[in-house]
């Protein structure tokens, strides 16, 4: 059973990744992120119930960083496109040497 | 091989029991000799860089080669005339009260005085200590004695220079390092002593230092200085290697338990001090510089590079007596480098025409008498001769120093340029400067060698003494000895000749000057006339306290004229003796050699003075006959002998082609090939290597955030692939 939910775990974590590298839209990205967390989230939760409640508690504490985050990066991402209007990443370019 | 004596060790050095026993003469303020003079360079020099501050013009001025161009002088001269010389006669009448007690005391050992421990690290141990005997006391006079007259000479020579407290504050710091050398205790003493006066022999020489020519003199004068340190610096090593100490008395009390007599370190030890010595006393082949060091004002001259710091060799010479006499090849050396460049400095003097430059071969002459006599054994003589050419040596600088100042007001005033040290340019001097005119023959005279002037005593002492370690039975160097003494009376013939010919161009015959510039030319003013008068006194009667007692007890009546008989021997007889006894062990007694065959030195003495006298006259003759030209209407160098001497025997460029510039281009090499490409390529290098991986680097910042992403993914699954598999 654990190892079913650890599978499903590393397979969520693995496309959010992907996502993340391949995809150009920010709004995907950041929905890609979000998988990731949850992938781990899932993982916390499958392990719980042989190591103890610790990690149920993490989870609440990754949902509420993801909540915070979620706001803060959803209203960048709205500043930038009020500016390039476009939220496509590989046209933001300008912090280089 | 003795050279084993090096390794340190706790030596039991016999201490001389009379050392203890000199107690019984207290000095009277010994450290007040050399505090006054510091004392004067102090406020001196504090006036002088007051004197620089509060008026930029007189820093600008303040460097004006020309010392004769503001008609009075200003606020700024009132406190340096009084501390300059004031301080130096203090010092005299301290030295003047010591030698009074010592004279009074009967001192057989030197009363050392220490004060604190200067340096001490490890086994060296080197104290802050001035040690009084007669040798010292002799020196601290004639110091102490000649500087005042000479710092009373300078309040007229420099009176209208805008540098003049600084002047005054490099002369006291002057005597204060040259009586530090003559009174300190120890090796280490008397080498603070060598280097303080070796600085400040720069800086009076390139004391008008916005004059490139005279800035490069002081230099030149500096460098060749350092080779001679050198040696100094390493003979010290070496004593101290084998005595483990660099105190006088306890090297001369264990000289001859530490040290084979004629072995090698003895000989290495004396060879490496002369070394020295012939770099402080600008003997062959380091008198080079000397003759350049005229440079300076004329005062500076007459006491550094005349009358005290260039006979410092002589003193540490005749100081290490004990070591010499212990080292019979090294005092071949010393007195053959002395009879040689004695015999060159006179011929290149024949053939000069500066005033000045004349005076400073005919110094080096007179220097290299002194380390014949020291080098012969003869310390006291040598010492004499220093003593007596302090007096008359000085004498002719500051009244060539008068005649100088005299033809550049005169020249000045007449609006030329002509050249006022150039004896072409003058002539007929005798006129309106008569005190000079009288007391430079007086120590001409004496220079020659002319009975009864303080010259003759010493110098024939020297050539005598010569003559008679020739003779001596157990002397290897016998006929060594007698080319010097031949050579050695050659030279004396020469030195009448060249100071003849000086007088004769400056003093006699027709002005050269010019119709305009002979109006204004005086005599000099009363401060600068009465060292001079008294100088000249000194040069008549110094000699007298030397007078040999054969010489005084041959000739009936004498005794009344000159009752000093030997006064000098005797009140040396206690620094000299341990030297004297060594040699005549070694070499046989000299008392027994007696050149002239039987005819003595009676005989010797009239001959000499003969000699001397014939050449002074038939010189005198026959160049009063001549007329010479100034120096402007005056034909190109001559070719042949005479260009050769007019040249300085082409010393100057012989060095110049075989040690300057294969040391420039050397320096050129490395400069270019060993630090501009190695060095800096290396460093060059690196900073190129850096940047280069810097930016080969800084292509990996796209500034995309999703090659970031990728990057850091890569990353994470390359640790967690390393993680799994190992």
């Amino acid at each position: 059973m654990l190892s079913h939910a650890l599978m499903l775990s590393a397979a969520l974590f693995v496309i959010g990744t992907l996502g993340v590298v391949v995809r150009r839209n920010a709004i995907i990205i950041f929905l890609c992120i979000e998988l990731q967390l949850n992938a781990v989230n899932l993982a916390f939760v499958a392990l719980s119930r042989y190591t103890g409640i610790e990690g149920q508690l993490y989870v609440f504490f990754v949902m509420t960083v993801a909540a915070a985050e979620a706001a803060v990066g959803l209203a960048i991402i709205i500043a930038i496109f009020r500016h390039y209007k476009t939220v496509n990443v590989d046209q933001f370019n300008l912090l280089k040497w | 091989m003795e050279f084993a004596a090096f390794a340190p060790g706790p030596y039991t050095v016999v201490q001389d029991p009379a050392v203890q026993e000199a107690a019984g003469w207290e000095p009277f303020l010994p450290g007040l000799l050399l505090l006054l003079p510091l004392a004067g360079f102090i406020a001196n020099g504090w006036l002088a860089l007051r004197a620089a501050s509060r008026s930029a013009s007189a820093l600008r001025t303040g460097a004006d080669p020309d010392p004769f161009q503001g008609a009075t002088p200003p606020r700024t001269h009132r406190w340096p005339t009084w501390i300059g010389p004031g301080a130096l006669l203090l010092a005299f009448l301290v030295a003047m009260a010591n030698f009074v007690g010592m004279s009074g005391a009967d001192l057989h050992a030197p009363v050392v005085v220490p004060y604190w421990s200067w340096i001490a690290t490890g086994s060296l141990e080197i104290s802050a200590a001035i040690q009084l005997d007669q040798l010292s006391m002799l020196m601290t006079l004639v110091v102490t004695g000649v500087g005042f007259l000479i710092h009373l000479f300078s309040v007229g020579y420099m009176r209208e220079d805008p540098g003049y407290p600084r002047y005054f504050a490099y002369l006291n710091l002057f005597v204060f390092f040259m009586l530090i050398l003559v009174l300190g205790a120890n090796y280490g003493m008397m080498f603070v002593g060598w280097e303080g006066v070796g600085l400040c022999s720069y800086l009076l020489i390139g004391f008008w230092f916005t004059d490139r020519e005279k800035a490069d003199a002081g230099k030149k004068a500096f460098i060749v200085n350092r080779i001679g340190d050198f040696g100094f610096l390493v003979a010290m090593f070496l004593l101290f290697g084998v005595f483990g100490t660099l105190d006088f008395q306890t090297i001369f009390a264990g000289a001859e338990q530490q040290m084979v007599a004629g072995g090698a370190t003895v000989t290495l030890v004396t060879l490496l001090l002369m070394l020295g010595a012939a770099g402080k006393s600008a003997q062959l082949p380091l008198h080079i510089w000397l003759p350049d060091a005229m440079a300076g004002p004329t005062p500076v001259s007459a006491l550094i590079h005349a009358a005290t710091m260039v006979t410092a060799g002589v003193y540490m010479v005749a100081r290490s007596s004990v070591l010499y006499a212990m080292a019979p090849a090294s005092q071949a050396v010393v007195a053959g480098i002395g009879v040689l460049t004695a015999l060159v400095a006179a011929t290149i003097a024949l053939r000069q025409h500066d005033i000045k430059k004349v005076l400073a071969y005919s110094t080096i002459s007179q220097l290299g008498f002194m380390f014949l006599g020291a080098g012969i054994g003869a310390f006291t003589a040598a010492i004499f001769h220093l003593m007596t050419h302090a007096f008359f040596k000085a004498l002719l600088f500051l009244g060539a120093g008068a005649a100088i100042h005299s033809m550049h007001h005169a020249l000045h005033r007449a609006g030329s340029h002509a050249d006022p040290q150039d004896m072409r340019n003058m002539g007929g001097l005798k006129t309106p400067m008569r005190t000079a005119w009288i007391a430079m023959w007086i120590a001409t005279l004496a220079i020659a060698g002319i009975w009864p002037l303080a010259g003759f005593f010493s110098k024939d002492e020297i050539i005598w003494y010569t003559a008679a370690w020739a003779g001596a039975p157990d002397n290897p160097f016998g006929g060594l000895y007698t080319v010097y003494w031949i050579v050695a009376i050659l030279t004396a013939m020469l030195t009448a000749f060249y100071m003849t010919r000086l007088m004769v161009m400056t003093f006699h015959g027709r002005s050269r000057v010019g119709a305009q510039a002979r109006a204004h030319l005086h005599e000099a003013p009363r401060v600068m006339t009465i060292p001079l008068i008294v100088l000249a006194v000194l040069s008549v009667f110094g000699g007298w306290i030397n007078v040999p007692a054969a010489l005084r007890e041959s000739v009936p009546g004498l005794y009344g004229v000159l009752p000093m008989s030997e006064w000098l021997h005797h009140w040396l007889e206690p620094v000299t003796h341990r030297a004297t006894e060594l040699q005549t062990a070694a070499l046989g007694d000299k008392a027994h050699a007696d050149p002239l065959a039987g005819l003595g030195e009676v005989a010797w003495a009239l001959m000499s003075t003969l000699a001397a006298a014939l050449v002074v006259v038939w010189a005198f003759r026959r160049l009063s006959a001549r007329r010479y030209a100034p120096a402007a209407e005056s034909g190109p160098p001559p070719g042949g002998l005479r260009g050769f001497l007019a040249n300085k025997w082409y010393f100057d460029e012989i060095y110049d082609r075989g040690i300057v510039r294969p040391l420039v281009a050397l320096s050129r090499w490395c400069w270019r090939a060993v630090d501009a490409a190695i060095i800096d390529g290396t460093v060059n290098l690196v900073g190129y290597a850096t940047r280069l991986a810097g930016f080969a680097a800084s292509l990996f910042q796209t500034g995309q955030a999703t090659t970031y992403a990728f990057a850091l993914t890569l990353g994470v699954l390359l640790i967690l692939g390393a993680a799994v598999l190992l």
